[in-house]
Formats: C-alpha cells, sequence, structure tokens
C-alpha cells in the first residue's frame, strides 16, 4: 500500500461520523495499519503514531482531542488501583430479533474487553471519590442499548443513594437502533435517573468527548449540573449528513465542535486533557466533598 | 384485532385525509385556548399548548401539529418541533403542575427537526429537559400517540404515567427510511425497515411501552374522524379520573418505574 492508500484508509476511518442512530462498525472491520501514522481528521495533518499516543492522543498541530479506548480514559483519569467496576455481566439481548447483533455485540464485548458499550464503577480522583461512567466509541460507536442504559441508571441510583457525585464521560452515536424502541426508552430512563439524584442534591458533571450525538446528547449527557467539552470534540443531536441532507447546503467546519457549542451555550467550559484531573478534583473540592487519604496519583502525573 | 402489517398501518398515517391535532382538539376539549411562546425565544407552530375542558376536568394540552395542505405544514413544519417548541410544552407542564391540571400530550411528528437553528438553539438539550422534568412532574401526565411517534421528538412529549396509541400509529427509535438508508444504504428499502423495527402499537405492547390500544374504525381514522375522537376523549375521561386518584408521590413513582424496567438483558 502506497502512502496516499494509506492516509486515504486513516482518513476514512476518522471521518466516519454519520451520527443519529447509527453505528458504522463496518468501518472498523477495514484493515488499518493503527500503529505507524495518525492523521487528524481535523486539520489533515500527519504524525507518527507514537508522538500522537505520547501526547495522551491529542493532535499537537490543532489540538483535537482524539477518540480513547475506556482503559486509556479510566488510566489518565481515576487514581491508581482505586477503580471498583459495576455490573460487569449484564448482557444485551435481542429485543426485536434484529439479524445477527448477538454476534456483533459479543465481537464488540471480546474486542474491547468489556461486557458494554459504558464501564461503570467508583474511583477516587486526586482523592475524590466519585461514581464513574466511561463510554467507549470504539464499542458499536458507543450506542445505547438496554444494558448502556441499565448500567447508567444503576451508577445514578448508586450514587444516589451514597450521596456520591457522578462523571460521565460521553461518547455516543446515539440511541441503538439494533434494538428498536425499547432502546430509545433508555433516553427517558437515564434521564429519569440523573432527575432523581439530583432532586436528592447530587452532583453530576458531564464531560463530552468525541463524538457525543443523537439519543446521548439528547438525554443523560446534557443533563450535567457541570458541561465540560473536550477541545474541538464533536457534540450535537442530529448528525452533519443528516442536516445537509434537509437543507441542501455545506455544513461550516467547525460546526457542532465544543467550541460552538460554548458559543451557543451548551457547554461551561473546555478542558484540556492533560488538566482534566485536576479540574475534575476542583470542582468536587469546591462542592466540599472530602479528600481521601493514601490515593495514588495516576503515572506521569506533575 | 388489527392485522396490518407495519407498513400498511403507515400507508394509512400518510392518508392526506387522516384527522389532525386541529381535528381532534375541538372534538375532545371544549373551551380551548392556546397559549403561545416559550418565554426564551419564539414561539414554535409544531406544538400547540393551551388549556380547555376534558368533560368537566380542566387540563393542559401539547400537541404536535400536522398539517393537512403544504401551507399548513409549512406553517408547522411538517410537524417537527424545534427546541423552542419543546421548551415551550415544558413551561405550560410546569403551568399545569402549578395548578394541578392533567396534561394530555397529543403525539403525532416525523421527529425533532434536524437543522442548523435547531442544533444552534440546542435541539438536544431542551429534549433532554423535557425527559428529565416530565419524569417528576407532580401532576398526571396522559401521551396518545395519533399517528407517528419519531423517536426522541416524539419522547419529549411521551414521559408520561400512560402512553396510549391509535391502533395504526407506530413508534420507534429511527424512521424505517433512515433505518434502511444506514442498514442497506438504500432508502427505499423502508418497507422491510419498517416489519423489522417492530413499530406498531401491538409491538410496542408487548415491550411494555404502550399501556393502551385505541381502536380506529375500519380502514383507519379518516373513515370516521368523529368515532375515533369519541375513542380518544373516552380514554382520556377514564385514564384522567384513574391517574387523578393516585397520590403525587405515587404517581411520579409509578412513572419513573414504568420506565426504568424497559430494557432486555440477562445477567
Ligand atoms: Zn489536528
Amino acid at each position: 500500500m502506497d502512502i496516499e492508500e494509506l492516509f486515504k484508509v486513516v482518513k476514512a476511518r476518522f471521518t466516519d461520523d454519520s451520527h443519529g442512530t447509527a453505528d458504522k462498525n463496518e468501518i472498523r472491520d477495514v484493515e488499518i495499519p493503527q500503529d505507524l501514522l495518525f492523521k487528524c481528521p481535523r486539520c489533515s495533518n500527519v504524525f507518527y503514531n507514537e508522538e500522537f499516543v505520547n501526547n495522551k492522543k491529542v493532535c499537537p498541530k490543532c489540538n483535537y482531542h482524539a477518540r480513547l479506548t475506556w482503559q486509556e480514559r479510566l488510566e489518565m483519569t481515576a487514581d491508581e488501583g482505586s477503580f471498583i467496576p459495576f455490573d460487569e455481566n449484564l448482557h444485551s439481548l435481542n429485543p426485536i430479533g434484529f439479524p445477527r447483533y448477538e454476534e456483533k455485540v459479543h465481537k464488540c464485548a471480546a474486542d474491547c474487553n468489556t461486557n458494554e458499550a459504558i464501564v461503570t464503577g467508583e474511583c477516587t480522583i486526586r482523592g475524590y471519590r466519585c461514581v464513574i461512567g466511561i463510554m467507549d466509541s470504539h464499542f458499536m460507536m458507543a450506542s445505547m442499548g438496554s444494558v448502556v442504559g441499565e448500567k447508567i441508571t444503576r451508577a445514578f441510583e448508586y450514587a444516589t443513594e451514597k450521596k456520591l457525585p457522578v462523571i460521565m464521560f460521553t461518547a455516543s452515536g446515539g440511541a441503538r437502533m439494533q434494538e428498536g424502541i425499547v432502546s430509545l426508552m433508555q433516553m427517558a430512563k437515564t434521564s429519569g435517573a440523573v432527575k432523581l439524584h439530583s432532586d436528592a442534591g447530587g452532583l453530576y458533571i458531564a464531560v463530552m468527548t468525541d463524538p457525543t450525538t443523537g439519543g446521548v446528547t439528547a438525554s443523560f449527557a446534557s443533563l450535567g449540573d457541570i458541561t465540560i467539552a473536550e477541545p474541538k470534540v464533536l457534540i450535537g443531536f442530529a448528525g452533519r449528513r443528516v442536516i445537509e441532507d434537509t437543507i441542501r447546503q455545506r455544513l461550516p467546519d467547525d460546526f457542532q465542535s465544543a467550541e460552538f457549542q460554548q458559543d451557543c451555550g451548551f457547554v461551561d467550559m473546555i478542558v484540556e486533557r492533560g488538566m482534566m484531573r485536576k479540574r475534575l478534583s476542583n470542582i468536587l473540592k469546591l462542592h466540599g466533598f472530602p479528600k481521601e487519604r493514601g490515593s495514588k496519583p495516576v503515572k506521569n502525573e506533575e | 384485532m388489527n392485522n396490518l402489517s407495519a407498513w400498511e398501518r403507515m400507508e394509512i398515517v400518510h392518508n392526506k385525509n387522516r384527522p389532525t391535532v386541529n381535528d381532534y382538539i375541538p372534538a375532545i376539549f371544549t373551551r380551548f385556548m392556546e397559549f403561545h411562546g416559550d418565554r426564551l425565544f419564539g414561539d414554535d407552530a409544531a406544538i400547540i399548548g393551551g388549556i380547555g375542558f376534558l368533560s368537566d376536568v380542566p387540563v393542559t394540552v401539547l400537541a404536535q401539529v400536522k398539517g393537512k395542505t403544504l401551507d399548513e405544514n409549512r406553517r408547522t413544519n411538517f410537524s417537527m418541533p424545534h427546541p423552542e417548541g419543546y421548551r415551550k410544552a415544558l413551561r405550560l407542564a410546569r403551568q399545569a403542575e402549578k395548578f394541578r391540571r392533567p396534561v394530555i400530550c397529543l403525539v403525532d411528528t416525523p421527529g425533532a427537526y434536524c437543522g442548523i437553528e435547531a442544533e444552534k438553539r440546542g435541539q438536544g438539550e431542551a429534549i433532554a429537559k423535557n425527559l428529565a422534568e416530565f419524569m417528576t412532574l407532580k401532576t398526571p401526565v396522559i401521551s396518545v400517540v395519533l399517528g407517528e411517534g419519531g423517536s426522541g421528538g416524539a419522547l419529549a412529549l411521551a414521559v408520561c404515567d400512560e402512553l396510549a396509541m391509535l391502533s395504526n400509529a407506530t413508534y420507534s427509535v429511527i424512521s424505517p427510511r433512515g433505518a434502511a438508508s444506514i442498514l442497506w444504504k438504500d432508502g427505499s428499502k423502508e418497507k422491510e425497515a419498517s416489519e423489522l423495527l417492530k413499530i406498531t402499537a401491538e409491538d410496542l405492547s408487548r415491550f411494555g411501552v404502550c399501556d393502551k390500544i385505541i381502536q380506529e374504525p375500519d380502514g383507519g381514522a379518516q373513515t370516521n374522524p368523529e368515532q375515533t375522537a369519541d375513542s380518544i376523549y373516552e380514554y382520556l375521561v377514564d385514564a384522567v379520573a384513574r391517574l387523578k386518584t393516585v397520590p403525587t408521590d405515587k404517581l411520579t413513582e409509578n412513572r419513573y418505574k414504568k420506565f426504568r424496567k424497559i430494557g432486555m438483558f440477562t445477567e
């Protein structure tokens, strides 16, 4: 494969941003030599993957904060060894008898080393205890079906009972079409759980990461007391192509970026990956939560 | 018993003579008056809000408006609300809570509008806020899907104590056309997708989403709009009477449980 071909494949992978209700697993099936080069989907500059990874998967040129696996996110967020996972044994059934749905979920579960598109649990961040949720877009575009909805709901219910704050790292293509109406109802279910947590005085910080779209934007992701976004990530309700088809014109490049959403009034602050732990722990401190003793920092932290 | 396929029902729902909320509201409610605006941005004609009597009970009505003519549809944006429509609905729902009026939502939308302005004004946030706030609204909420229940745009008026559907109405996470274009890269296979997605009133009853199917006359509501309106009226009078006797705490607890239990997984 010549170098131009290689770029095309990498670009195809990263410009996959069909949102709304879709997930786009087929793109993942394309053979990509991921360990060599990174081409930024925002600025199109190319870097050695090593440089990109050492930079916490942030584009060195334009500061686009690229997608992480749940393991990567957890490692750079939680204090070392503090994470206790919840609900690792929930497995989706196939409510509408969608062809080969179980197969698809099993494959993603094996590839991503988790039962579903969100990992939830309890951890400390610089010594502050919280309930945490991390969505992984590598798992069926982190679309929300029964298990994702149930894990989020249980996480909020647990936090309500234990009077803990919740931090959700959101990323999703939206509701999981393969589960039909049952997936739509997860929007109501999770939003209800957030509301009960909020009514009980609970603090909820939503951290929007790439891409936060569709039914997740239209439910728990938009209900934080405080909404943080990573730089340059995509946040929106409708997919770009759907809007372009509706209005028959091309949208500006920065449409639905974190910065655009902040200008529109929907994001409290944009926080760089390297500063995220500090910001989160400061918010928890400002809300009067106690710092626990003996918590270990993450690797390579100042 | 309705033996029509999802596709046949969609054809009935898209019949140009199918009654809309403009037919149903005067037939079901008396002394109805419309209230305008979300107090934040503007007034969205895709959602009508107002108060009126259901029999002798004052209620708040929130209704998505399909037009029958192109002009009507231009005005109501083909019943695809913008954020200010959902925010108007929430404002009036809170007003209903204050004055202890039951809320009646009439759902009939292809979906929330997808456009630049809708995004700029926070379509996602507006829907999310409705889902959360309706969940704990301290007054009965009853939703009736009249024709199309299009995804989050419908759900934003369907977090309720009871959901009824007209017998030919559909309610889906994605339009069959949208699903077909994702699944098979071919929107024209929407007929296949409509069967696959399980979107009929009977399907939704099995999933615990739909609590009551309101029978339409043979051939669909357009063959006898008065009879259809009467059936909706009878259902609503009964449901409001039942729900008004439930203590508020129990009402919101039951509402949460209704949605809380939807999901299919093993553990
Ligand atoms: Zn870049």
